[in-house]
């Protein structure tokens, strides 16, 4: 058979449009990262087995110590796992990039026909779907071990929706460090110098108010605090933060949506910019 | 003529303090083959990177396909197929999975992604791999369905970095096979490579560059011709004290006697009638000869007239070359 000879018309059709052809592209590089996620034990195992220990450790450990009032440290900390999770897994993205930019895939892609972001917002939404897993994983866990909601299901799903933004948020400000790191090694060490303080100055595991006063402040105006606080609220669990008198923890909700769309605005821009002049030359 | 499917004047690139190319042209006219032959480090690859869109250049300009590769760079994209030297493939998907995603992000529909990825793992002999993660393939299966998925969209214009490069000679004759077949179907190919004899087996014309330069453009014959020195062995019946003399009229430079006098070496120029002079001046001298052998120069013996240096070697530094470029 020749080479040339094809059952298949291989050339697009002429009908599709800039963004159905970015809309596509997208669809399969998400695709394909989802592919990654399964296949790659230690990825796999930040979106599942991980979430299922932190949720076990840090309640059976943690709760005998740290006494909440109104409610029990299970369904306090709930929503601060969720978050701790969602922070510290969002290295991922820096990973992911990282290992891509540094095999040849990358260049594959750019002789393709096809829309160049697509790499980067593919590799965005292909996070958000491993966050969704991450946080059914500590939620189920929960839910095994005695935790409850006590909301309306709407509210629910918005103490789960909220998180998950911040996630998706997450994932461009590390798509950013994925850029400008050496490789996928060094990509992890540093995502974890910034992201592992990040989720543990906060109010996700223990109350702020315990904290010296200089340290209560930098985990009150935290936005992994915002984003914990906001899903307490909205799963109506306890929240001893709503006694603080600092913007952000007065108003959870509000301030979990303008530091993930401020996050967004930030990096989104800048990891397109990071991506283009990484991959010209 | 009709326009050339990839054409380049000028190109110069720079990295650093490096010069990758100090300015290159190249034609490539419709369903020909051109073997861009260098050595590691000449500027092969950095001029494969901007013909496929990957670098920009400092100055000059391509057209590939009849586009810009700078402007019209999606037009370009469209065209084109590309198997670059490092392997360009996702190690944790499947050889399957990798042709389909491929195939999609050209624009084709998955069902037709699909049937097309099953028939270029047919015709590459990857079908029974086709659902194995990449990481378990041989060499010489990555450069395949790396080539295949160079060739999914059934591309007019095909670029081949250095294809065979670390592969057994088995795998290496297949993908000779491969490349024969696709310009049988009227492909354009431009082939970078540093093995002579590859450049001679596939390619119409050859390129030679070196330090980002082009120093000889031709044939493969009209290179060795120029080149001049074919090699003579003249094999003697019995040693005898008038050969050497009888053809110092006839070779360039110094003739090499074997040890028990009998096989003569020495260059001479090709043309016609070399191997008649010899025998006529030999037998005039009353030597009496056994066998005479012209050999025509190898790209090897092009290579080291052109540069100075062995092709396989490490280039030579830049002042040894200002004569030759």
């Amino acid at each position: 058979m020749s080479v040339a000879t094809l059952a298949v018309e291989t050339r697009p059709p002429a009908t599709y449009g800039k963004l159905q052809r970015a809309v596509r592209d997208i669809v399969v590089l998400t695709r394909r990262n989802v592919v990654h996620i399964a296949r790659e034990p230690l990825q796999l195992s930040d979106a599942t087995v991980q979430p299922v220990l932190f949720t076990l450790l840090f309640i059976y450990v943690f709760g005998s110590g740290v006494p909440i009032a109104h409610g029990s440290y299970k369904d306090f900390a709930l929503a601060g796992l969720i978050a701790l999770n969602l922070t510290t897994s969002a290295m991922g993205t820096a990973v992911g990039l990282s290992s891509d930019l540094n095999t040849g895939v990358i260049d594959r892609f750019r002789t393709l026909p096809m829309w160049g972001a697509a790499v980067l917002v593919g590799r965005s939404l292909s996070d958000v779907l491993s966050a969704a897993l991450c946080i059914t994983m500590v939620a189920m866990t929960g839910l095994a071990i005695g935790w409850r909601p006590d909301a309306s299901a709407l509210s629910i799903v918005g103490g789960f929706a909220i998180p998950l933004l911040f996630a998706y948020a997450l994932s461009w400000a590390c798509a950013c460090l994925g850029l400008v790191s050496k490789g996928p090694e060094s990509a992890q060490g540093i995502g974890l110098i910034f992201l592992f303080p990040m989720a543990i100055v906060s109010n996700a595991m223990v109350p702020t108010q315990g904290m010296p006063a200089w340290l209560a402040t930098v985990a009150n105006w935290n936005p992994v605090s915002s984003v914990t606080a906001a899903a307490r609220d909205l799963l109506g669990n306890p929240n001893p933060s709503a006694a603080i008198h600092t913007w952000p923890m007065q108003h959870p909700v509000a301030a979990s949506l303008v530091w993930s769309a401020a996050i967004i605005a930030v990096f989104a821009p800048l990891a397109t910019a990071l991506y283009r002049r990484r991959t010209t030359g | 003529m009709t326009q050339p499917m990839i054409e380049a004047t000028g190109l110069t690139k720079h990295y650093g303090e490096t010069h990758a190319l100090a300015g290159i042209d190249l034609t490539v006219p419709r369903g020909t083959v051109l073997g861009v032959l260098g050595p590691n480090g000449a500027g092969k690859t950095t001029a494969v990177r901007i013909l496929t869109t990957l670098a920009t250049p400092d100055s000059g300009s391509a057209r590939v396909a009849g586009f810009d590769v700078v402007s019209e760079a999606d037009q370009v994209r469209r065209n084109i197929g590309v198997t670059a030297q490092d392997a360009t493939l996702d190690e944790a998907l499947s050889g399957r999975q990798n042709l389909v995603m491929v195939g999609e992000l050209s624009g084709l529909r998955r069902s037709a992604a699909k049937t097309r990825a099953a028939e270029l793992l047919e015709r590459f002999t990857l079908s029974e791999a086709a659902d194995r993660v990449l990481r378990t393939y041989s060499g010489g299966m990555r450069r395949r369905l790396d080539l295949a998925a160079g060739l999914v969209t059934q591309p007019p214009v095909l670029f081949l970095d250095e294809p065979t490069t670390g592969l057994d000679p088995t795998s290496r004759v297949r993908m000779w096979d491969i490349v024969r077949d696709l310009v049988a179907d009227g492909t354009t190919l431009l082939l970078t490579t540093q093995y002579l004899d590859e450049a001679d087996a596939l390619a119409d014309r050859i390129v030679v560059i070196d330090h980002g330069r082009v120093i000889a453009n031709g044939t493969a014959s009209e290179l060795k011709a120029a080149t001049g020195g074919a090699r003579l062995e003249v094999t003697l019946t019995k040693p005898h004290e008038a050969a050497v003399g009888a053809l110092r009229l006839l070779t360039e430079g110094e003739i090499d006697v074997s040890a028990d006098g009998r096989l003569l070496r020495a260059s001479v120029r090709s043309g016609s009638g070399v191997a008649t002079a010899v025998i006529r001046a030999l037998d005039t001298a009353g030597v009496v000869v056994d066998d005479v052998a012209v050999h025509p120069p190898s790209l090897d013996d092009v290579f080291f007239a052109l540069t100075g240096s062995p092709a396989t070697e490490a280039a030579p530094a830049a002042d040894d070359l200002e004569g030759v470029a």
